[in-house]
């Protein structure tokens, strides 16, 4: 049994005076995709930013390629090769879908993903490369943001709602392209509101209630009965 | 010909302006931050200047190889040790700092350099002056309004051609998503302070070439550099030399049909603008 890329430990994290996760033990070993699904508020998102560093922790609570990183800054973090697809996208207006690009590879981290690279699997952000971020569609600036965490060749991918606002079809082709990203050298945390889609893509599981793990085992082996307990706290 | 003589001066003295206010321009576009000290920083370049010019005994235009990357270190440590920590939601913490920023600038000055006026002197320059048909224009605002233009190509070229300009804008877009690209938010804004104390380096050689200076006189040039800033409309470079030159072409004018309307008259064309568009001719940033 190798060493997991990433573990969480007790993890408590807070916005101010409000808690909003508890106790949250998540592993990742390194190749391997987890999904972590659970309702709105269930602490997921808080999970994804306290790893990439945008909630400050106790050092000790996150540990990434056996170093400390619970209160280290989010440019440290994502020199050491944690690249997140935050919820929203959150593309910089103010720059082309190129240079949304090339800021996320601004690091010059070794690896395989270039602008050529990118290109090749949302072929059609190079005919968009040149128009602001903000002319495209929810799916293409999807697109961007993905593109835009790779492009840090990170070791470890948090993908945020990738799904959240877009059409079914949309998400279908987004999903589709997952194989291709995920799995050369590169692990993923996927947060995702679709269960089955979660699963059907991921190796293991962890359920969020109310900001503690309700349930984690193997996506293959959850049933829908444990998840919805889990889901809901019934 | 009174009058056309008057506009002309009038656009080359809104390069000067232009100089004042690029600073400003550039820092507010990049962090929000309003500089309130930056009138007594503009001052700052025009003692420093002195300073070089008379100890190296060279010309004050030489004395910008020395000024402009003093000026820029200055900002970046500025930036590094104090303004970064009152960076935040709230806009109050960077103006009373800088407001107390300016304080500490003028009596500095003042008790470095006592109170009496200083000049720099830049010999023939400040004196010759081209022959255009009836028109006698002077050799130094042509340098000054040139040097403008350059400063302002300059600057857009940096903010939309390479990495570091790149950088400036996605932290000005989201500096949490900027840091997750592993981009340094206090290293940025460092960078973007000494950017805009290198500009204002050439602001202050300027003033100290074309009037007489003294400590007091910062607080002035801020607010011909905020006035063009805001008629030129937040955040854009070009908008903010048109600014500029409105500026000088008011002031200008106002002083033709009467001395005394000079400021008042600029100032006047700027309150009126404001009513007009109140985010300026060419706003690029909203909010």
């Amino acid at each position: 049994m190798s060493k997991p890329l990433l573990i969480t430990e007790d993890l408590n994290s807070y916005y101010g005076d409000f808690q909003a996760l508890y106790n949250v033990n998540v592993k990742v070993m390194k190749d391997e995709v987890v999904a972590i699904i659970g309702a709105n508020g269930a602490g997921k998102t808080t999970l994804l930013k306290s790893i990439a560093g945008l909630i400050e922790n106790r050092p000790d609570q996150i540990t990434f390629k056996d170093e400390i990183i619970g209160s280290t800054r989010p440019d440290k973090i994502a020199k050491n090769g944690i690249a997140l697809v935050p919820e929203g996208r959150q593309l910089f207006p103010s720059l082309s879908v190129e240079e949304n690009l090339l800021i996320g590879g601004q690091l010059n981290r070794p690896g395989p993903w270039s602008l050529h690279r990118v290109f090749d699997i949302f072929p059609i952000l190079k005919e968009r490369r040149n128009q602001a971020s903000t002319e495209l569609s929810g799916g293409q600036q999807q697109m961007v943001a993905i593109g835009r965490a790779l492009m840090a060749n990170p070791d470890l991918l948090l993908l945020d709602e990738i799904s959240l606002g877009l059409a079914p079809v949309i998400i279908k082709s987004i999903y589709e392209t997952l194989p291709d990203i995920i799995g050369n050298g590169i692990s993923a945390v996927i947060v995702e509101q679709d269960i089955s889609r979660a699963l059907a893509v991921s190796h293991r599981a962890y359920c969020f209630q109310e900001g503690r793990v309700s349930l984690e085992g193997k996506s293959g082996e959850m049933s829908r009965i444990d998840i919805s307990r889990a889901y809901f706290g019934v | 010909m009174d009058w056309v003589n008057a506009i002309v001066q009038g656009v080359l003295l809104g390069g000067l302006y232009a100089l004042f206010a690029a600073g400003l321009s550039l820092i507010f576009g990049v962090m929000r931050l309003v500089n309130i000290a930056h009138g007594d920083i503009i001052i700052l370049g025009a003692y420093l200047g002195l300073t070089t010019t008379s100890i190296l005994g060279i010309h004050p235009l030489m004395s910008l190889v020395v000024v402009v990357p003093l000026m820029a270190l200055l900002g970046y440590c500025l930036q590094r040790g104090i303004l970064n920590s009152t960076l935040g939601d709230d806009l109050l913490p960077p103006l009373l700092v800088t407001f107390g920023l300016s304080v500490i600038l003028q009596n500095s000055l003042l008790e470095l350099y006592s109170a009496d006026p200083q000049k720099l002197n830049a010999g023939i320059i400040e004196t010759a002056s081209i022959k255009v048909g009836s028109l006698a224009i002077g050799v130094l605002p042509i340098l000054m309004f040139f040097t403008a233009i350059s400063i302002v190509a300059g600057l857009q070229f940096i903010f939309y051609r390479t990495a570091l300009g790149r950088a400036f804008r996605a932290v000005s877009d989201n500096q949490d998503v900027a840091q997750l690209m592993g981009l340094n938010k206090r290293h940025i804004f460092g960078l973007a302070m000494a950017l805009s104390l290198a500009v204002t380096a050439v602001a202050g050689i300027f003033l100290g070439i074309r009037t007489s200076f003294d400590p007091s006189v910062g607080g002035g040039r801020l607010i011909f550099g905020f006035e063009a800033v805001i008629i030129g409309g937040l955040g854009n470079l070009w908008g903010t030399l048109i600014g500029g030159i409105i500026l000088g072409v008011a002031q200008n004018i106002g002083a033709q049909i009467n001395p005394g309307w000079q400021l008042l008259s600029g100032h006047i064309a700027f309150l009126i603008i404001l009513v007009i568009k109140p985010k300026g001719l060419f706003p690029r940033i909203s909010g």
